[in-house]
């Protein structure tokens, strides 16, 4: 298996390891465990900040998301308000059309208006809400049709009554039919059926895709005609009337791969200073970033696994003390070898490499099994635990292996320093 | 071969491969000087066969580790085979040991870990050459000294005259200049002893150039010439010319 000097030297660093087996095995625990607990921490670090990351992905990276929020003045405002004082803050038509004029990498912009209703279908009802928004929705939002058709243009356009029924709502509404070219009942308005959304699976569906399953999605023209521009809460007694124009704004940017995390954030940053010029008075949004959260994450997520790869790794320096301890005992126990070795022509450099195979044959094996232990210890924990995800990627494995084998190359340096410093008159003369 | 040595010329009987000139081994021990050889010269031809003797105490090892090039003068000169041995590196005088020199210690001086074939290939080893050739050679050696059906038996499987002829097969490996024997018979008894002799008497006889050191005096009765050492000194050379004589006497 071994040839040549290098491969000599190998099997006999393996043969002297192999002499006291039970020693061997103990020295490469430490390492060992050293680079199972540093794989095992990466492993379970990675699992969490992907399963962080996942959340960010769904809404995607070359998306933003403007919401309307409540400014906080309003808040205060609403304990004095009137009973028929209309609050009239968030997101306008004019501000999507301002998106479309000014920005320019903008691809798609889509808003939505949410308003809540009763839907009727005959003897069955369901409170939904009802989604007034734009053909380019079902893009942006990772919506799959399962019958019909989506909402288009023309639909918009002419403010048709049509609607698109989410998933639950149509197994709901028509439990035996087929929904599509059928009609039903927004509150008070007829709307007819013209597509069904298929169910979201549980695993690969973004967030809007699981909202849109209990929704009933319509053009946001016949949305404003059909409802109004403004909708009343009733909570606890309590009424409010609220005239809000739009609820979310979702755009796409485009750009090619290279350019467009940056197309992204300059698009970010334009649509602020855009937002804010348009809404002086109060802060009625919020702008979100799914790449800028992203970025964020993956730095602190990678904070974190230095940290805790680090202090994993303090555990591989201790096995390196281990071995480095266990190396000195071989070499005075073996003094008498190297002098023999010495007197028959061996150089400094050929004990150095001697011992410093054996110390490295060590850590090596050492890292090898604790390779295995670390990912097979990750691979459990993922199996057994439904809470924690380890993620192994093959550079953990390569990392924490190097980083034995170093710590074998540098543990051993000086015990075969020392070795091969000996007299060998005196290495001779020793018993 | 890198090291400085000049290969060497001619294959003259009468060429000398070692020659001491006023050597010198002194050791600091705190303040005082020990004088563990004080000045000795000597020449010893190829194909000769030399005992060294003397007391303990007398420098007989200080004298094998200079001739072994495991030490270094600290005055006078060494030559081996014409080098000057003095001035050379650690390398270097690792080189020389393994090309030049074969070594018979008193306790063996086997590897334990390692089989007889494999202690024998040690020198050729740090040599660099090829296995496969280092492999026939060791074969041909330990069929020599009688050990070809031992050849995967480690050293603590072995008698001690079976380890120690496993140690004459090692010293000849590297086909050396001089083969030193150190006390080469001291850990055997006496049916053994004579086996272990008979074989050097035997490499004497063939050429091989053989300097054993030994207390004993029937041990190196069987040289054909005796140094005698105290105190460092050459006290006298023996010129043993019936040794084969002595030797069958024995």
């Amino acid at each position: 298996m071994f040839h040549g000097p290098l491969g000599r030297t190998i099997r006999l660093g393996i043969t002297n390891l192999k002499l006291h087996l039970l020693r061997s095995i103990l020295t490469g625990l430490g390492i060992l465990f050293g680079v199972a607990a540093v794989i095992l921490m990466l492993a379970i670090t990675e699992g969490k900040s992907e399963t962080a990351l996942r959340q960010f992905r769904e809404l995607g990276s070359n998306t933003i998301v403007i919401v309307t929020k409540k400014p906080p003045e309003m808040e205060e405002e609403q304990q004095s308000a009137s009973f028929f004082s209309v609050q009239d803050y968030g997101i306008e038509y004019a501000d999507c059309d301002a998106i479309v004029k000014t920005l320019p990498a903008v691809k798609v912009v889509v808003p939505v208006r949410t308003i809540p209703k009763l839907a009727r279908r005959g003897p069955r009802t369901a409170s939904v809400p009802v989604f007034g928004t734009v053909p380019g929705y079902d893009g942006i939002a990772g919506l799959v049709l399962r019958e019909g058709r989506f909402l288009a243009r023309r639909d918009l356009e002419r403010k048709n009554n049509y609607a698109v029924l989410g998933a639950k709502i149509a197994r709901t509404l028509f439990p035996f039919e087929t929904p599509v070219g059928k009609t039903i009942r927004l509150g008070t308005e007829s709307f007819r059926v013209v597509g069904v959304l298929s169910s979201p699976d549980q695993a690969s569906s973004s967030q809007a895709a699981t909202l849109a399953a209990d929704a009933v999605l319509v053009p946001v023209s016949a949305a404003r005609a059909f409802f109004g521009e403004t909708t009343t809460k009733t909570t606890g007694g309590a009424r409010e009337i609220e005239a809000i124009e739009l609820h979310t704004v979702r755009i796409e940017v485009e750009g090619t791969q290279e350019e467009l995390n940056a197309n992204v954030l300059a698009t970010a940053r334009a649509l602020r200073t855009l937002m804010k010029g348009r809404h002086k008075k109060k802060e009625d949004y919020q702008i979100i970033v799914p790449l800028e959260l992203l970025q964020q994450q993956e730095e602190q997520a990678r904070n974190w696994q230095i940290v805790l790869g680090f202090i994993a790794g303090i555990s591989l320096v201790i096995g390196g003390i281990g071995i480095m301890n266990v190396m000195l005992a071989t070499v005075t126990e073996r003094t008498r070898e190297i002098g023999i070795r010495r007197a028959l022509g061996a150089k400094r450099k050929h004990i150095v490499a001697q011992f410093l195979v054996e110390t490295i044959v060590l850590s090596c094996g050492g890292g090898l099994a604790g390779v295995l232990v670390g990912v097979g210890g990750a691979t459990l924990i993922d199996y057994a635990r439904d809470d924690v995800e380890a993620i192994i990627r093959w550079e953990f494995a390569l990392l924490a292996f190097s980083v034995s084998a170093l710590v074998g190359m540098v543990f051993g340096v000086y015990p075969a320093w020392r070795a091969a410093q000996m007299d060998p008159v005196e290495a001779l003369r020793h018993e | 071969m890198t090291h400085a040595a000049s290969p060497l010329e001619g294959d003259d009987e009468s060429e000398i491969l070692v020659k001491l000139d006023g050597v010198e081994r002194h050791y600091q021990m705190g303040t005082s000087t020990v004088r563990a050889l004080d000045g000795v010269d000597l020449e010893i031809r190829r194909g000769d066969h030399w005992a060294i003797m003397g007391r303990s105490g007398s420098g007989k090892s200080t004298m094998l580790n200079l001739l072994g090039c495991l030490d270094r003068p600290t005055g006078g000169e060494y030559y081996l085979g014409g080098t000057p041995v003095s001035t050379l590196d650690d390398d270097a005088l690792s080189e020389i040991r393994g090309e030049r020199i074969g070594f018979v210690f008193q306790s063996f001086n086997l590897i334990p870990q390692l089989t007889v074939l494999e202690n024998l290939e040690v020198p050729l080893f740090y040599q660099g050459g090829a296995p496969a050739v280092a492999r026939k050679r060791a074969e041909e050696l330990a069929a020599r000294v009688g050990l070809d059906d031992r050849l995967d038996h480690r050293p603590p499987e072995l008698s001690g005259g079976q380890q120690q002829r496993v140690a004459i097969a090692r010293s000849l490996i590297n086909d050396p200049l001089i083969v030193l024997a150190d006390e080469a018979t001291g850990n055997l008894d006496s049916n053994t002893e004579m086996e272990i002799l008979e074989l050097l008497d035997d490499l004497a006889k063939e050429g091989k150039t053989i300097i054993l050191v030994t207390h004993a005096e029937e041990v190196a009765e069987r040289a054909r010439k005796i140094l005698i050492l105290v105190d460092g000194k050459v006290d006298r050379i023996i010129e043993n010319s019936d040794h084969s004589v002595a030797a069958s006497k024995n």
